[in-house]
Formats: C-alpha cells, structure tokens, sequence
C-alpha cells in the first residue's frame, strides 16, 4: 500500500475547483480512489449523478484523465465498451499502453436504475472497477429514497409523518449481490478510513477481471449534519458495525475490522437529523432497536462467511 | 463481385463482416436477431477481428457502443422495434457525444399490442433523436446502404451516428439475388477509422459528457443539428464514389416515372417495388403516375423534394406509421410542409399503410392513385388523411 506520503506527490486524477458541497463525502471518496489509481494511466466513466455534474462544469472540469458521462443507469455498460473497444484496438496493436477502467456510480446508478447493467458488465467479465459511492439517497435530485437508503431515514420521498416513521424498509444489500456475480474482488470500505479505502482500490486494480468496491460516502446536505462531522460519521459508521468493513477475495470472505466492542448504533443515528424522529419528540425506542438488531443479525451472517468461506 | 441469393439479414451481416468494425455491442430482437446470430458465428470461426459484447439488453448494447466509439473503436450495433424504444434515451446521447456509431435497424411494429412484423413505427419514433437514417427498398440496397454509411458517418466535419433500415420479414427474411462485392473492395472503400479524438488517449485527457448548462448547450445542439444538415453533401459525394467503384447510383431520393406525372407517391422502404408495378400498370393505362422513392429521409432533403415535386398536381404519401392525432404520419408532415410554399398549390394526401405488417397490394396502391384523382378533381373538402386496406 502507498504511504500517505507517496499518495501526497502524486498528481493528477481529480483536483479542486469543483462545486461539491463543503465535508462532501463524495470529493473525498474521488480523491482518495484517484491517488489509489494514481500510478496506473485510467480511464474513468461516471454515472449522472453528483460527482458527475459537480465536477464537469461545461466548459470546466476537475478531471485529468480521459472521463465520459453517458447517462444515469449505464457507467457500467459503457465502461465495458471502452474496455472492449481498448482490448479490441490492443489486438490490433493500434494501441500499445497498458491502461485501467474505472466506474463511478452512487447508490442510485448502482443499487436501483443502473444495477442490470451493472449485473450484465459484471457477468461478462470486463476488466473494470465499479466503484460505488453511497451516500444512502438519491442525492443530486434532492434526498429521494433508493434502495440504499436505510431504514427510518428520512428522505423527501420517504419522509416522517404522523402515521410513517421515515423509509420503512432495510437497505438492500448490493455488496453481497455484486459478490454472488463470483468476480475476483469485492470488498466495502468507508470514507473515513483513507487506508482501509486507498488499499482496497490498490489491491482491486491488480486483479483481472470485474472489481466492485463499495464506499460507504456520508452526505452532509442528505443526512443533515455540519459539514465537518463527515469522517466522524464515516467512522461512526463502522464503529457501530452499521458498515461492515470487509472484503471478498475471490470467494474468500474477511472482515477487514472488527471493532473490540461495537458502538451503540444510536452514536451513529442521533447526530444526523434525517433520524431525528428516532429521537424527538420522544425517543422510539422500540425502532431504534430493531435497527440495532438488524446490525447484529448483519454482522453475525457475515463472521459465519469469515468463517466458513475462507 | 459474387452474385449471391441471400436475406435481408444476412447481407447485413455479411456487409458487418467485410466492414468488420472493432466493436459489435446488441442484443437479439425479432426480425433483426440473424444479423448478431450471423455475426457471433463470424467471431467464433476467427474470421473478423471484431470483439463482441453480447450484452444484457438493448439500452447497455447501445450504453457499451457509446463507450466503445468515444474510446476510438469502429462500432456498430444492430437492433429493431422493441429494442430501439429501449435504447432511445441513448439514441439521443450518441449523436450529442458526436460517436459515428453504425445501426442497421430491421423494421418493426412496436407494442402494445405485440406484434414482430413491418411497420416504420420504431424508427419513425426515433426520427428526432439526431440520427442519420437511410431507408433500404431492397437486399442490394441494404447491403449498398450499409457499406456507404459508414463513411458518412465517419466523415470527420459529420461524426453523425447512422441507422440504416429493412423492412421486417420482408426484406430480412425475403431472399433476393444480390451483388457482393470482395471483401477487398469493401474494406478500401470504407478505410480505416480514425477518430479525431478518444478517451484511450491518457496523453491527452479530456472530458466528454459534461453538464451544459443554458450559457452553452443551445449552440452545442445547433453544432449538432449543422453537422447532420452539413451530411447531405456527403451523402452524395460517397454516394458518386460508390457509383464509379460499386455501379449503382444512389441520392436521397429515386424518381420513378416522376418527371412529366401529375399524380404522384411518396414512399419508403419496401412497398416502393409495389408502387413502381402499379405504376407501370396505370401508365400502361395512359395515366401519369409516378413515385418518389425516399431513401434518406435524416437529414430531410427538403428543397430537393419540393424541386423533384413541382410538377405534379397531387401526391399520396405512404405513411407506414401513426402520428395519433397529429397531421397525418410523419413523412406528410414533412413533405406536406416541404412543398408548401411552391407557387402552384398542390394536393397531398396522407395514406396509411400495413401497420404490423398487414400486406398493401399492387392493387390497393392501384386504388390509391385513383382516389387521389377523384378527391383533387372535384372541388370538395378533402378528407387528408386515410387508412389503406383497415377493416371496419
């Protein structure tokens, strides 16, 4: 793994100047994943979605490497055929260098409109790393509910109100899904751990074949907190085994950190308001619970695969 | 050159195979699913150094050629009703990233109810997406279409992507005796790619797909819509090189018997061979009758339509889909309108025609000319539009 320090040399991939909010997870995230990358030449294919229209202005953009934006489900169909296009003109040797794909997506493009093509780029078994970003809603469009969304957030399309308590349903699980795929690598990691997050991409673009890493991204504007508690809620997050940090390595399953006693979930949810209905004006005890389980029921399945598959 | 009797769809997939593109993305769809057939069996047998993606639908397959050409690669796709609708919000994307990616498009109704033969309805709904599409009468003129698309497409002042249409089980599946060129003449004539730009050059990154706001996507777009306006000249100018290599001639439009006819059709596709029948039946009747045959209908040959049209006194366009409730289908519209302000008023009236793949006989065109004689000839309110051969 790079040093903090090589990774501070390093140059290129994504820069400032672009129109991310103040604490976004999501420039973080860019940031780290592109000096993760940084020694190899890549190119990048991004969903329609934050990072995309924040970063590329016209006739501005944050990007120094070759980036294309075709629409909101198909990051992962067009990076296949740029993959295929690069091994096409490779085998006719009209081109010599040896070049890295990467896809971005947020949970929208990922979980929900774009999973099919994800499934499809996946099964063909294209050299590429899907990246993730989820920040748990459909942010660019303005806090609507995807799939990714946990349970009694708030979102404006999955709001509290007298009779609903925010989104009434679990988070699906993609990262297990994109694992049932059997592709070289997969793994979940978090902003808020540069080293846990910059390793991974490291490892993953080593291997041939299908990557997808999903980065666990907090948005300040989404969750509703100051944008200075991004990495504690990022940490939070895994501190209280709400995000699991974890890899599958071909099959084989290792939980990357295990904290020695994990948080109470509640450290995670109070200090963002799209669970303050949890909290005020009386404590829900009763819903904070069942997503307390729901960690301890996640985090039990997933020893049981350490354990077994391995 | 090989005189061959072969199917719509496979002199497609035999032009695909002498083009031999870098990438092939699709998706099978009845009637166009011989084309990837044909062509997987190529890859297979190591006869194309094409890579192909087998992808999972028609919106990826699309998804993956928009990568793929934006990457440098020649790139082509094949799809037909069903699978154009699902593709049609990248249909739009394509054009916008300036990608000169290649689709034959088999004609085919569009649901619902379902149905897989012949009606223009998916390309007619695709018309406004910014495609260049050229419509195919016949096997040789789908093979010839093809072959010369590709340079159109290519053209580095178009980068336009191009449909090239056959008519659904009639032209994919009928077989005709064709004209096949070497494949060395094939690939002379279409030359290699080489794209102005491409994001696989890490050398000299740039960003394609940005967010344009109102300070610049109006002039995007108008660049855009000059770039497949600026195609007509092209058109024919590959159009002449083809004659003096390949032997037939080609415009945006064939004139059958049009010069002195006072009563005319206007058509596209593969009922164009029943109208020039009829034609000769009724000009052997001493009518004056004729057809304008429209092969390239985007870019719309406008001013050349209204020149080809002056002299006639009425027409009947062919419309082989619906435009629910507008004025008539959408080739009246744009001939209707094209022909407007030519100083002797002319009558046109709109005929629609074997929707989901019902047969138009030489008869029931025979019967169309007369009904557009006896409505102009009286002086009486007309009614525009009409259903050929729809049951009550």
């Amino acid at each position: 793994m790079s040093s903090l320090k090589e990774l501070s040399q390093r140059k290129g991939g994504i820069t400032s100047g672009h129109r991310l909010c103040s604490g976004c997870g999501a420039g973080i995230m860019a940031r780290q994943v592109m000096l993760a990358a940084g020694n190899y030449k890549v190119v990048v294919a991004c969903a329609t979605g934050c990072l995309e229209v924040a970063t590329t202005i016209y006739p501005y953009s944050a990007w120094k490497v070759p980036w294309i934006h075709n629409a909101f489900e198909n990051a992962a169909a067009t990076i296949s055929g740029v993959e295929t296009a690069y091994k096409s003109l490779k085998k006719q040797g009209k081109i010599k260098k040896d070049l890295k794909f990467l896809a971005f997506g947020g949970d929208g493009g990922t979980y929900d409109i774009g999973l099919q093509s994800l499934s499809g780029a996946l099964e063909r078994g294209h050299d590429f790393l899907y990246i993730c970003y989820d920040n748990e809603a459909y942010m660019n469009t303005g806090i609507q509910r995807s799939s990714a969304t946990p349970k009694y957030a708030a979102t404006t399309t999955s709001p509290y109100g007298e009779v609903i308590s925010g989104k009434r349903e679990f988070r699906k699980n993609i990262t297990e899904i994109v694992a049932a795929h059997n592709i070289p690598y997969v793994a979940q990691t978090a902003v808020g751990y540069w080293n846990d997050l910059v390793t991974k991409v490291e490892k993953a673009l080593e291997v041939k074949g299908p990557k997808f890493i999903n980065i666990f991204t907090p948005c300040q504007l989404g969750w509703k907190y100051g944008p200075e508690k991004t990495l504690e809620i990022g940490k939070l997050a895994v501190e209280t085994g709400f995000w699991p940090l974890y890899e599958v390595e071909n099959g084989k399953y290792k939980i990357n950190y295990k904290p020695q006693e994990k948080k109470p979930v509640e450290e995670f949810l109070k200090i963002q308001k799209r669970f303050n209905h949890l909290f005020k004006p009386e404590r829900k005890e009763k819903l904070i619970q069942e997503i307390q389980d729901n960690i301890e029921k996640g985090w039990t399945e997933l020893e049981k695969k350490e354990k077994c598959l391995n | 050159m090989i005189k061959k009797a072969l199917t719509g769809n496979e002199v497609i997939a035999e032009a695909m195979r002498q083009i031999e593109p870098d990438v092939i993305a699709a998706y099978p769809i009845t009637p166009a699913t011989e084309i990837v057939q044909i062509f997987s069996q190529f890859v297979a047998d190591g006869k194309v150094k094409t890579e192909f993606i087998p992808a999972e639908s028609e919106h990826s397959a699309i998804s993956c050629c928009v990568g793929s050409s934006a990457a440098g690669a020649r790139t082509m796709t094949a799809t037909s009703s069903q699978g154009l609708a699902l593709m049609h919000e990248i249909l739009h994307i394509a054009p916008g990233l300036r990608l000169p990616i290649i689709m034959p498009v088999v004609n085919r109704a569009l649901s619902s109810p379902i149905n897989i033969h012949c009606d223009h309805s998916d390309t007619m709904n695709a018309r406004d997406t910014g495609w260049i599409q050229i419509y195919s009468e016949n096997v040789q003129e789908a093979y010839d279409n093809l072959i010369q698309i590709v340079r159109i497409s290519e053209n580095k002042n178009i980068l336009i992507p191009s449909m090239v249409m056959t008519d659904g089980f009639v032209i994919s599946h009928g077989m005709e005796n064709v004209e096949i060129a070497e494949d060395r003449k094939v690939k002379d004539f279409v030359g290699e790619y080489k794209p102005v730009q491409t994001i696989l050059d890490t050398d000299n990154p740039f960003t394609l797909g940005s967010l344009a706001l109102f300070d610049s996507y109006f002039e995007i777009k108008r660049a855009q819509e000059k770039a497949i306006i600026n195609s007509k000249k092209i058109i024919l100018e590959i159009a002449e090189e083809f004659k003096r290599k390949f032997g037939r001639e080609y415009g945006y439009f064939e004139k059958y018997k049009l010069d002195d006819a006072k009563i005319a059709l206007v058509a596209i596709g593969s009922i164009s061979g029943t109208i020039k029948d009829a034609v000769d039946s009724l000009r052997g009747k001493g009518k004056k009758v004729g057809l304008l045959k429209l092969r390239v209908f985007r870019p719309f040959p406008a001013e050349e339509i209204k020149e080809a049209l002056k002299n006639t006194k009425a027409i009947g366009i062919l419309d082989r889909s619906l435009s629910f409730s507008g004025q008539g289908g959408p080739i009246f519209s744009e001939i209707r309108s094209a022909v407007f302000d030519l100083k002797e008023k002319l009558f046109v009236l709109d005929y629609i025609y074997g929707l989901g793949g019902r047969d138009t006989t030489q008869k029931e065109i025979e019967e169309i000319f007369n009904n557009i004689e006896l409505e102009t000839r009286e002086d009486r309110t007309i009614d525009l539009i009409k259903y050929v051969g729809l049951k009550n």
